[in-house]
């Protein structure tokens, strides 16, 4: 599944990250393959989302969220 | 003899680098563009004992490849600085998010110079409940470790220490770590950002595999040598987040906030401002009776000392929107703006955080356009820019005033017509800001495909010193970069509406010896407008002006308002030699007994004012504006584009309601 289709509050391991133009951009935030990401809370008008990743907040619109495998853990 | 070193700052955005330089320099620091870019360099000097210390910052990035034609220039600055003059480099990083900050710092330290790890905000991580091995991490990182709290000035005097003595430990060279790197990082670095400029593949993929690989060592390591307590964390931010970004709460705080700025910029700088300009009429009026009447009486009284007034006179607008911009951004709430107005805003090819210069727009383009520099997209950066100056400024409104006391005299209605006139008249602005901003989208396509990968920093207590440093630093930087060029603009504005043929002004000074009555002055001057440069240039641009209704009397305040748009009052008192310019009342009396060559029809009609109004609301007219646009955008070409799409279709408005009212 895709980062962007984690419900608020849910937890996963990222899996990988669609190679593209945002690819290095978004492993340099620490969204790499192996590291945790929880979807925090949306922009009041939807888009974009909040996630912690790794102890801090990044904001990703849903283009972006949308590159991120991501597997939860259950 | 004094000992001089050379220290570079690097780091992550939010890691309270530009804290540390402020705390190290004081006052004592300047900004500087890099050349051809606007990215800002910091250079600041300060004293440890005997040993005179240069220390350089440039703005966080998160990796050391670049992601635009700017950064590329700064990095490459900083690979030249690090090879040449830098004797050691201070990596500060948020001890609380030391992942993310150690991927620079593996990089920084693979490029072979002496480096410290300045391990900042040591406080912020104890109150996430995160517990690190200074020691251990030391070790594994190869680097001496020193852990600040730079909110509160702690390790600074070790800090300092150490920069004086620049002992370093032994460094570990994370290249080796890496698959396939034969040549020096340094190198390696230079050539693969070449490489993207040519959009090569490959080179994409290196870096990509490069980042990984060093994310993977700095894990292993922040594994041994961090502890979360689970149970200690208490995240403050979220809980803020919550209301902040609250659908009902969040936007009534953002536009709370939007209202109290606009209250200071608008209102509030207003008292300042007339002290500022009852200040400077003074000094002319000294200066009139000091120096003999004349042409250098006339240069300094109607030239210089309005053109320094015309410059002063922003800075309580300055003061104030930077004041709040610096705070926003300091406090972290800046990037929630960002982040609840980015889906509105990007419909239309802008950015979240265009809102702030649209609004500071209201009051003055000017400071609004320097505020677009924190909007880090460029092309949403130089939309906002193009766009601001469509909000109905403050200058506007004299005009706007006097020409809507024409059209409604008395006003017996329970709603003020007159009112709603005004705030047709500031909605059509904006409007015109959200139709360029879309026609600007499609037609500047770029490579560049928006985005939004926004770091949310934690919530914190704006730095004082920070604010009042970003306070002095943009006010002086306004006075002494764009003052200059709106002085030279109001001077030369001065001479073309002061002298003209000689012969003509000859002629009227001669017709007025004789004429003793009371009235004297202001006829003479008005006659001399007329046949000043000004003068000829408003009869020659008639013909053009005609079509929206004007005549060359409307043409010539059309010209002096490039100085600014209220001059306009001013240029019309003195073509209708009106003595009494302060009364309003007066002004427009005389406007409205002015008839055109058939004898019967206004020259103000109803037609005429609209079509003026109009043309107002939408033509650029303020050198000033075009001057910052030239210096922000850093090309000719914008300024050129933003007067003529703004002229233009201010004309084809104004065309349009003259032709279809008259």
């Amino acid at each position: 599944m895709k980062a962007v289709d984690l419900k608020d509050g849910e937890k996963a391991k990222i899996t990988d990250v669609s190679s593209g133009k945002f690819q290095i951009k978004l492993i340099e935030m620490g969204c790499f393959k192996g590291s945790e990401i929880t979807r925090l809370y949306n922009s009041p008008l939807g888009d974009p989302i909040a996630f912690d990743i790794g102890g801090y907040i990044l904001g990703l619109r849903h283009d972006e969220a949308s590159l991120i495998q991501v597997q939860t853990q259950d | 003899m004094s000992r001089t070193k050379h220290i570079a700052l690097v780091g992550n955005p939010n890691s309270g680098k530009s804290t540390l330089f402020n705390i190290l320099t004081g006052l004592n620091q300047k900004i500087s563009n890099l050349p051809g870019t606007t990215i800002d360099k910091k250079t600041g000097k300060f004293l440890i004992n005997d040993l005179q210390i240069t220390i350089t910052d440039l703005p966080g990035t998160y990796s050391i490849y670049p992601k635009g034609e700017d950064e590329n220039i700064a990095v490459k600055h900083l690979l030249d600085n690090l090879n040449e003059t830098v004797d050691l480099v201070i990596y500060v990083a948020d001890a609380s998010n030391l992942q993310r900050n150690l991927l620079l710092f593996t990089q920084i330290a693979d490029l072979n110079k002496p480096t410290v790890l300045a391990l900042n905000m040591m406080d912020v991580a104890e109150d996430k409940g995160i517990y690190i091995d200074l020691e251990k991490l030391s070790l594994e990182l190869g680097v001496l470790i020193i852990p600040l709290n730079s909110r509160e000035k702690k390790g600074i005097e070790q800090l300092k220490n150490v920069i004086y003595k620049t002992e370093t430990s032994y460094q570990k060279n994370y290249s080796d770590l890496l698959t396939h790197q034969t040549v020096p990082y340094h190198q390696l670095v230079i050539d693969r950002i070449n490489n993207i400029a040519n959009f090569s593949e490959d080179s994409f993929n290196e870096i990509t595999q490069e980042t990984e690989q060093r994310h993977q060592i700095i894990q292993e390591i922040v594994n041994q040598c961090q502890q979360n307590n689970v149970q200690k964390i208490k995240n403050k931010t979220k809980q803020i987040d919550k209301i902040l970004l609250h659908p009902v709460y969040g936007f009534l705080v953002f536009f709370l906030t939007l209202f109290v700025i606009f209250q200071f910029i608008f209102k509030f700088a207003e008292y300042p401002m007339s002290w500022i300009e009852y200040f400077f009429s003074f000094l002319a009026e000294g200066v009139n009776h000091l120096i003999p009447a004349g042409t250098i009486n006339s240069l300094i009284t109607e030239g210089v000392i309005p053109g320094i007034s015309g410059v002063v006179v922003f800075l309580p607008q300055i003061v104030f929107l930077f004041m709040f911009l610096s705070i926003l951004e300091e406090s972290g709430y800046m990037t929630r703006v960002s982040f609840i107005n980015d889906r509105l805003m990007r419909q239309f090819g802008l950015n979240g955080k265009s809102i702030v210069p649209l609004i500071g727009g209201m009051a003055c383009a000017i400071p609004s356009i320097m505020a677009a520099r924190n909007i880090e997209n460029k092309k949403d950066r130089l939309i906002t820019i193009l766009v601001t100056p469509l909000m109905g400024c403050s200058a506007r409104l004299p005009v706007y005033t006097l020409l809507v006391s024409l059209l409604i005299k008395n006003n017996k209605q329970f709603i003020d017509i007159r009112g709603l006139i005004l705030l047709g008249l500031y909605l059509a602005g904006f409007i015109a800001v959200l139709l360029f901003s879309l026609l600007f989208k499609y037609i500047l396509q770029q490579k560049e495909k928006s985005f939004f990968i926004l770091e949310m920093p934690d919530y914190r207590l704006p730095s004082l010193r920070n604010v009042a440093i970003t306070i002095k630093n943009k006010t002086y930087d306004f006075v002494f970069n764009a003052g200059k060029i709106i002085l030279m603009v109001s001077i030369v504005l001065w001479f073309l509406a002061s002298y003209g043929p000689s012969d003509k002004f000859e002629s009227i000074e001669l017709k007025y010896s004789n004429y003793q009555y009371e009235d004297k002055e202001s006829l003479m001057k008005s006659e001399k407008l007329e046949a000043s440069y000004a003068g000829i240039m408003g009869k020659a641009i008639e013909p053009a002006i005609r079509p929206l209704g004007y005549d060359w009397k409307i043409g010539i305040a059309l010209i002096t308002s490039f100085a600014a748009r209220e001059i306009f009052v001013g240029t019309i008192a003195t073509i209708y030699s009106i003595k009494d310019v302060d009364d309003e009342k007066s002004i427009s009396d005389v406007l409205a007994q002015q008839y055109r060559a058939d004898k019967i029809t206004p020259v103000y009609n109803l037609a005429t004012i609209v079509s003026l109004l109009l043309f107002y609301a939408f033509a650029m007219q303020c050198m000033s504006t075009l001057a910052i646009t030239y210096r922000e955008t850093r090309s000719i070409k914008w300024p050129i584009v933003q007067f003529v799409y703004m002229t233009g279709f201010a004309y084809l408005m104004s065309f349009f309601a003259y032709q279809i009212l008259s």
